[in-house]
């Protein structure tokens, strides 16, 4: 059981801090999850730290693979309008 | 008739109860002697200041604990000026590193900020590290920092510990309904909580924490973002709430959404204020509060003067190799804030002066009369506080009120400057269309100079391009043309008949 940090991390530090086990870790390109480390904060807190904390919706994913913040929980932008936006800036 | 430079004292104010008579040209009117003391220096503070001393702000703080919807925190571009964006995010030992490297490179650089890209306080280990540095190393460098205010509550011991006398803090609301409309979310007590709740939780430690700093006598300034249809009437609330609290400066910013931000706002068509709208909005709180006019929404990696940015002088890279006499620093640098500082007290002085003496006029005036000419919003191209800058060079325009009573500093918009010297000017007709928007609500525009084109399209938008006064102090300037459109009889008329004129 261990939560995976993936490309679309911004290395903005805000998980690294909070986890009650030390799994989080500065690497490059973007921080790290110690698998053997990361219990997901079962025992720790209600919620993991990492994925309560993150700004980036997508960036944590579940051990299936699953995201934790998925499109448009976190900036509330629906995800059909974020691709219309884009896809109207493209067309520019 | 010599008409004095007036400040944005509260009209209703009056008198000099508040240890100033309200006749400077910055915003610090209704300020004591005690906190103008402590912000003539400073730059963000004190519109007189801005010209002289330089700010910087060191990136060391990347982690956030609430979301706002004008924020994203995917973007990082070089390019950008404004709040949130950095190019470099540093350690403390590099902040401290560059800091000293722009102190001794830049003597008017009076002031370092902690402003992001994320929060300070969500940062605290990193934020205070840098400051406990930096108190040490650079004991003639101001120390400021801005915040969201979610953590500021735990945190204000610490800041009064690094002797911060300025602390920002960004107030957008104080009525949770209006909240939600604005911050999606906050992590608090290890849980990620939305909506209403979040915003209330948001406002009850952003005002605990304005409290704590003022009961303590550090000075607190608040930013507001203005945001047309969410949080504008409702501004008004905030302005005298934080007064009542102690602020002692309140900075109302227009909201930037656009839809390549990546922004809930910007992709969501939520739309900033219009010159007009923020400037109404300005001086209606203004009668209550301090309003910052001057502040240029600059990106928390900025350095040098407001409205540029050196920062490209000042990468790690380019300071590693850089070697750094500190003491030989401070040396100059104490001696150009001495300079600086006589001058600006002069100004001051000069202001303070009894007029001089008025011809008496024979011609009996009607007791209620209303003051002779109407208020003139004018824009001018300046450099240094002199009108010294071609329209189509100009970064941005300052805009003074000129009336009766004197001129008065309200704001400055930004232009994209059209002309690059002899290259094509490209798609310049359009980028000139936007300067002119950008001025709609003016009908003079003072410059050193100015194309044929451009005068020509100003004139058809009703916004008279003037280039006489040249090299001319800007609130001379102003004035002068006031009482041209004064004795010229335009000023009988309303705006609108004015312009159709």
């Amino acid at each position: 059981m261990a939560l995976e940090i993936i490309e679309s991390c911004v290395n903005c530090w805000a998980c690294a801090p909070l986890c009650p086990n030390k799994a989080i870790y500065e690497a490059a390109p973007h921080f790290l999850i110690d698998a053997d480390k990361c219990t997901e904060c079962v025992g720790d807190y209600a919620d993991a730290q990492c994925v309560a904390i993150c700004p980036i919706e997508g960036a944590i994913l579940d051990e299936l693979g699953a995201e934790m913040n998925p499109p448009g929980s976190l900036t509330g932008i629906p995800p059909e309008r974020w691709a219309a936006a884009q896809a109207e800036i493209q067309a520019r | 008739m010599d008409l004095p430079v007036i400040d944005q004292a509260p009209a209703s104010s009056g008198g000099c109860s508040s240890g100033s008579c309200g006749s400077t040209a910055d915003q610090m009117g209704g300020m004591s002697d005690e906190i103008r003391a402590k912000v003539q220096d400073h730059p963000c503070y004190s519109e007189d200041a801005h010209h002289y001393f330089a700010r910087m702000h060191v990136a060391v703080a990347p982690a956030c604990n609430i979301q706002c919807h004008y924020c994203n925190r995917k973007y990082d571009c070089s390019n950008e000026s404004r709040p949130g964006v950095v190019s470099e995010l540093l350690t403390p030992d590099q902040a401290v590193k560059k800091t000293l490297a722009v102190a001794a490179t830049i003597p008017q650089m009076t002031v370092l900020g902690i402003a992001g890209p994320g929060d300070p306080l969500a940062n605290p280990e990193r934020t205070f590290e840098t400051f406990r540095q930096l108190a040490e190393k650079a004991p003639d460098i101001k120390l400021c920092v801005s915040t969201n205010g979610l953590s500021l509550p735990e945190h204000v011991e610490e800041l009064s510990k690094h002797n911060i006398d300025h602390v920002t803090i960004t107030i957008n609301c104080v009525d949770p309904d209006v909240g939600a409309k604005i911050y999606p979310w906050i992590f608090w007590k290890n849980k990620r909580i939305h909506g209403r709740e979040a915003a209330a939780i948001l406002i009850e430690q952003q005002q605990k924490g304005l409290e704590m700093l003022t009961a303590r006598g550090i000075l607190v300034k608040v930013n507001s973002v203005l945001i047309p249809g969410v949080n504008d009437e409702h501004l008004k609330e905030v302005s005298k709430i934080v007064k009542a609290k102690g602020a002692f400066l309140h900075n109302v910013m227009p909201l930037i959404a656009e839809a390549e931000h990546g922004t809930f706002y910007g992709i969501m068509g939520q739309r900033g204020p219009e010159p007009s709208e923020l400037k109404a909005l300005q001086d209606a709180c203004e009668g209550d509060m301090n309003m910052m006019r001057h502040c240029r929404q600059c990106r928390a990696d900025a350095v040098g003067l407001l409205g540029e940015d050196r920062g490209d002088e000042f990468t790690m890279d380019k300071i590693e190799d850089m070697e750094i006499d500190y003491e030989a620093a401070m040396v100059v640098r104490a001696e150009l804030r001495e300079k600086v500082t006589a001058e600006l007290e002069a100004k001051r002085q000069a202001r303070h002066a009894p007029p001089p003496p008025q011809v008496v006029q024979f011609m009996p005036r009607p007791e209620k009369s209303a003051p002779a000419g109407r208020p003139v919003l004018m824009a001018v191209a300046a450099k240094g506080g002199v009108v010294a800058v071609h329209f189509g060079h100009a970064k941005e325009f300052l805009v003074y009120e000129a009336s009766s009573t004197g001129v008065k500093f309200v704001g400055h918009r930004k232009a994209e400057q059209y002309c690059d010297g002899d290259v094509s000017c490209g798609d310049g007709e359009s980028v000139l269309d936007k300067t002119i928007k950008a001025l709609v609500d003016c009908e003079v525009v003072l410059c050193s100079k100015i194309g044929y084109e451009p005068w020509g399209n100003l004139e058809a938008a009703g916004i008279q391009p003037n280039g006489e006064h040249a090299m001319e102090p800007v609130e001379d300037a102003v004035m002068a043309v006031w009482q041209e459109m004064l004795a010229a009889g335009k000023l009988d008329q309303p705006v609108a008949a004015a312009k159709r004129a």
